[in-house]
């Protein structure tokens, strides 16, 4: 007997039900109003009457309509055809949808249930399986999807029967498995409620290697960990999206879901029309091949804005049991925030700061721990990275929002208005910025080992001298050109030389967009090694004509290609620079 | 709004506040309009059998005894051509003495389009303003506010623009006009000989403030229609969207809910998504562009209201008095739009971006030369000129009140090069330089 109830309340897209029966919370019912059924996640429940946030519009919902329960939480479909495709937050297709508007209660599936896959066998018959190991793979374009025992699989079990190679839907039978409840059958898709965190897995060890994103103020100076995480707070107009679209264009993963929640929707156009053209850097193939968008922008109901997040995180933990490298975006993870604070607010529940649930900073930190990297049954690594952007109110980053996701993200990428305005971009503050992996022993080795040795030492140099630079800056500010010594001029100088060639990198140009960390190597070495000489100025305006000439050369290196003649001609003029500076 | 037969009509008022009245009312529907002694009121909660109605005009001499009859049905605008040229009330009302529009009527506040339906906006809408066109490019299908203090002449510089701009249809949403805005918007227009294709819903600040809620909805409702059904390229003008906002904390606050950061609700990035997301380049040619205006609070953008709008707007145009020209100028610095990228060099000449970029860096330039000056240090003889430069920069260039062709602005960027700066000086790019640099 499913639990049915009738609507006794209203007030915007919550509603209370008298229910007849049990409900559950974060149980999933249906609401019927005017001949569609409207979804929606209960999610408070007193006696008999649950409260429920609908993920569309109430407008026209009458007390009295009839409600109808499913026993099930919010669940998306797992399978093979989940790349390449557009999602809203509730894992709806919205390619397949007809019309040019969005309309209510109108619900797609999200995998083509015709389409054939080509299965091969991985497991054996007789083989002792549990959930998320192994059985088969298809193809899913160049991907190989691993067809595993269901996540919702207890105990353990033994393949009693597998398909043949050869062609088949997502629904149909490829394994049958004997387990503590008799025989069962399995098909290539499965359910998982987004809420629940998928732990098939062994073990999740720290971090041990980072990964590249190919943008020199990330990955030079604060790299974030494969399977770690990181957020980019900023105020409008700081480039906060044309840093994210630069780390999921060139960000070294197999997977990249991009999760725009709450956002602007001519953003998302752009990654349509945009991600089927270009190329994967690491792979030659087209970007759209690897990218899963869940979208849900900013006009789209509030409710399914939470969802989205989650949803996006479920697909992430799938790819990665299968022993993917998964790179989850999520912008913005405030957005989010506000559709909590809509429904506690309509709750009537006693507020927070700023009128955000009290409970804010724990949901946060709850969704940053399910990305990491794990060690699967079978010994092979997967990870989710997680980087979300944060929108601070007013650019002011003592906000809860702010505040709870530094507490649970280990990367901290601040953007700053100042830089922006200078145009400085990406505007990632170094000094405010950290990464907490530049303190793990296993990612100093790692970096020892693929960078070179001591380079986290080298870093940190770096850093002194920009942070050098910077109180040399404010000094000539207060007492003027002439009031300070010349050294002041020449430290200010050296910093600036850091952040032109190497803090500052250029998203729109081909070449200097995607810095492999072994360039960055050569140019972090190249830079340092001119701030480490002394130099003799008679005056500041020489001292700064000298360094202008040096940032000019070393910028124009970093829109050649690396190592070609252009460039080894940029390198020789820099030479002769110094050369004729010593005579 | 006439009375249907079938409506039910009760009379016994449970509870009356200063915006809302609540009564038993068995079958009411979610946002549907009832009429409570002939004021037009909308179901804003439910809860059993009681209904909390939230009445536009307020809720004055509203006795316990009055007359309520629910309409059925959620606000609606009628729809169709005749619309063109007229000016109506929040309600969609005529207040131009003439006869009431025909048409299907329409539910406003209707759904968004599909994300994957809408087509990368590509085409430039030309002002005639360089602070618009040369610096920040408008493009059809984006939502740009003007970011302005009260005393910056933002309306006559929104009307100008829409008037020159090259759009099929007009369409004004005042909230909150004074009426000598609201009168000065009809002569402009009515001056134009462009009153066919404008079309106005109005609230002055002699109309109720809540009734103000209704009119981006109206506005929009209509642009909907001329975009999607006939596939023309409509302008939306709104103004001023910080009294829309104050509308809404004021019924949030009616209905007890708790505020958020600078007493606005806590759903005002939401509710301000909806009005502006309807802007839309559609796949059959049709468009929606929104202008708005956001008044600030002296220059404060922090506030709750132009910190939301930056947040989902694809830009801002800021204005500003500047004292060296004398000039109402679109600042270069704090005005940006992200859509610039689309046209420029693609639909305009070559060298827009880069003279864009020069100009606005020398312009830069000036100001810190300006900082200088004003802390008493030397100025050299590049900051010397730098100062002239901005003058003259922001007299011809940055003023609203040009009006130029965009060969002209570049034109006059490439003029001003040439008067102050030598070729490096600009950092532009060798083979513009070649081509345009005017003088030797």
């Amino acid at each position: 007997m499913t639990t049915t109830g009738k609507i006794t309340g209203i007030v915007a897209n919550l509603v209370t039900v008298a229910c007849d029966g049990p409900v559950s919370q974060n149980e999933i019912c249906y609401v019927s109003t005017g001949g569609t059924k409207l979804m929606a996640e209960v999610i408070k429940v007193n006696g008999s009457t649950a409260s429920a946030q609908v993920f569309e519009s109430t407008r026209g919902v009458k007390n009295g309509d009839s409600v109808e329960f499913t026993k099930k939480m919010l669940e998306v479909t797992l399978g093979p055809g989940l790349l390449s495709s557009c999602y809203d937050g509730l894992q709806n297709d919205i390619t397949t949808m007809t019309g040019v508007f969005l309309k209510r209660g109108e619900y797609t599936p999200a995998l083509d249930a015709r389409k054939k896959w080509h299965f091969t066998v991985i497991a054996a018959v007789g083989d002792s399986v549990v959930a998320g190991d192994w059985l088969g793979e298809v193809k899913e374009g160049w991907l190989p999807h691993k067809i595993m025992v269901p996540f919702s699989f207890e105990g353990e079990y033994t393949v009693k029967w597998l398909a043949p190679e050869g062609d088949y839907c997502i629904n149909d039978k490829i394994a049958e498995l004997d387990g503590p409840d008799g025989v069962v059958e399995v098909t290539m898709c499965q359910k998982w409620p987004v809420k629940v965190a998928i732990r098939a897995y062994r073990e999740k060890p720290r971090p041990e290697r980072i990964m590249e994103t190919g943008v020199r103020v990330i990955d030079t100076f604060n790299p974030i960990a494969e399977g770690g995480t990181g957020f980019i707070p900023g105020p409008f107009g700081c480039g906060k999206t044309v840093l994210q679209h630069a780390i999921a264009k060139q960000g070294e993963a197999d997977v990249i879901v991009m999760a725009a929640c709450g956002e602007r929707a001519n953003e998302v156009v752009e990654i349509f029309t945009e991600f089927p053209e270009l190329i994967d850097p690491h792979t030659g193939r087209h970007l759209m091949e690897r990218t899963t968008i869940i979208c849900n922008t900013s006009n789209m109901p509030v409710a399914a804005r939470e969802a989205s997040v989650y949803t996006a995180m479920t697909i992430c933990e799938y790819y990665r049991a299968m022993g993917l490298k998964v790179l989850l975006l999520a912008d913005s993870t405030s957005r989010w925030a506000q559709a909590l604070r809509e429904m506690s607010n309509r709750m009537e529940e006693l507020p927070g700061a700023d009128a955000f649930p009290v409970d804010l900073s724990s949901i946060i930190s709850n969704f940053y721990s399910r990305a990491g990297m794990v060690i699967l049954n079978n010994g092979e690594k997967g990870a989710v990275t997680f980087i979300g952007t944060v929108s601070p109110a007013g650019g002011n980053l003592k906000e809860p929002v702010t505040e709870s996701t530094k507490k649970a993200a280990r990367c901290f990428y601040a953007l700053e208005q100042n830089r922006a305005d200078k145009k400085r971009y990406p505007s990632v503050n170094p000094i405010d910025s950290y990464s907490k992996y530049l303190e793990y022993p296993e990612i100093i080795e790692y970096l020892d080992e693929a960078v070179e040795k001591g380079w986290v030492d080298k870093v940190a140099k770096a850093k002194n001298y920009i942070r050098k630079g910077k109180d040399a800056a404010d000094q000539i500010n207060i007492l003027g050109d002439d009031g300070v010594p010349m050294s002041y001029h020449e430290l200010f100088w050296k910093s600036e030389l850091i952040d032109f060639v190497i803090l500052q990198q250029d998203a729109f140009d081909a070449i200097d967009a995607l810095c492999p960390i072994e360039r960055q190597r050569y140019m972090l070495d190249k830079v340092l090694g001119l701030c480490d000489r002394s130099y003799e100025f008679d005056d500041y305006e020489k001292c700064g004509e000298f360094f202008k000439k040096m940032i000019n050369i070393l910028r124009q290196m970093n829109y050649s290609e690396f190592n070609s003649e252009k460039f080894n001609t940029y390198g020789n003029e820099l030479e002769k620079l110094l050369e004729d500076y010593g005579n | 709004m006439a009375t249907k037969l079938y409506n039910k009509t009760y009379t016994r008022l449970g509870g009356i506040t200063k915006a809302t009245v609540s009564l038993d009312a068995p079958g009411a529907s979610n946002d549907e309009l009832a009429l409570v002694q002939g004021r037009l009121a909308q179901v804003v909660k439910t809860k059993g059998d009681r209904v909390t109605l939230q009445i536009f005009s307020g809720t004055e001499d509203i006795a316990t005894d009055a007359e309520v009859t629910f309409l059925g049905e959620p606000p609606t605008l009628k729809v169709s051509e005749s619309l063109s040229g007229r000016f109506f009330n929040a309600y969609g009302q005529p207040i131009d003495g003439g006869p009431a529009v025909e048409g299907e009527a329409r539910q406003i506040g209707g759904p968004s389009v599909n994300p994957y339906k809408r087509r990368q906006p590509s085409q430039i809408i030309p002002t005639g303003i360089a602070g618009i066109d040369l610096n920040n490019t408008l493009v059809s299908g984006q939502k740009i506010p003007f970011f302005a203090d009260p005393d910056q002449p933002y309306n006559n510089v929104m009307a100008q623009v829409a008037l020159r701009a090259d759009v099929d249809k007009i369409i004004l949403g005042g909230m909150g006009l004074s009426n000598d805005d609201y009168l000065y918007f009809r002569h402009e227009f009515e001056n134009a000989g462009a009153l066919d294709k404008i079309i106005s819903f109005v609230n002055t600040t002699e109309n109720p403030p809540v009734e103000r809620l209704l009119i981006p909805d109206m506005a929009l409702t209509a642009a909907e229609y001329f975009a999607v059904d006939k596939n023309e390229k409509v302008l939306v003008l709104l103004t001023d969207m910080t009294l829309y906002a104050d509308a809404l904390s004021i019924v949030s606050n009616r209905m007890d809910q708790i505020p958020s950061k600078d007493s606005m609700p806590g759903s005002l990035y939401s509710d301000l998504a909806k009005i502006y997301e309807k802007a839309v380049q559609l796949p059959d040619g049709g468009s929606i562009t929104i202008i708005a205006v956001t008044t600030l609070n002296d220059g404060d953008i922090t506030h709750a209201i132009p910190d939301n709008t930056g947040y989902i707007t694809e830009g801002q145009l800021f204005l500003r008095a500047d004292p060296d020209s004398g000039k109402v100028i679109i600042d270069p610095f704090r005005s940006l739009s992200r859509l610039k990228q689309l046209v420029q060099g693609k639909q305009t000449r070559e060298d827009h971006s880069q003279v864009m970029n020069a100009s606005v860096r020398l312009y830069a330039d000036a100001q810190n030369a300006k900082t200088k000056l004003e802390n008493g240090f030397d100025l050299s003889d590049y900051d010397m000129r730098c100062l002239e430069y901005a003058r003259d920069y922001a007299t011809r260039l940055l003023a609203v009140d040009v009006n130029l062709s965009l060969t002209e602005m570049l034109d006059t960027a490439w003029d001003l090069f040439a008067k102050y700066f030598t070729k490096a000086e600009t950092g532009i790019k060798q083979t513009f330089i070649d081509k345009y640099w005017r003088g030797n």
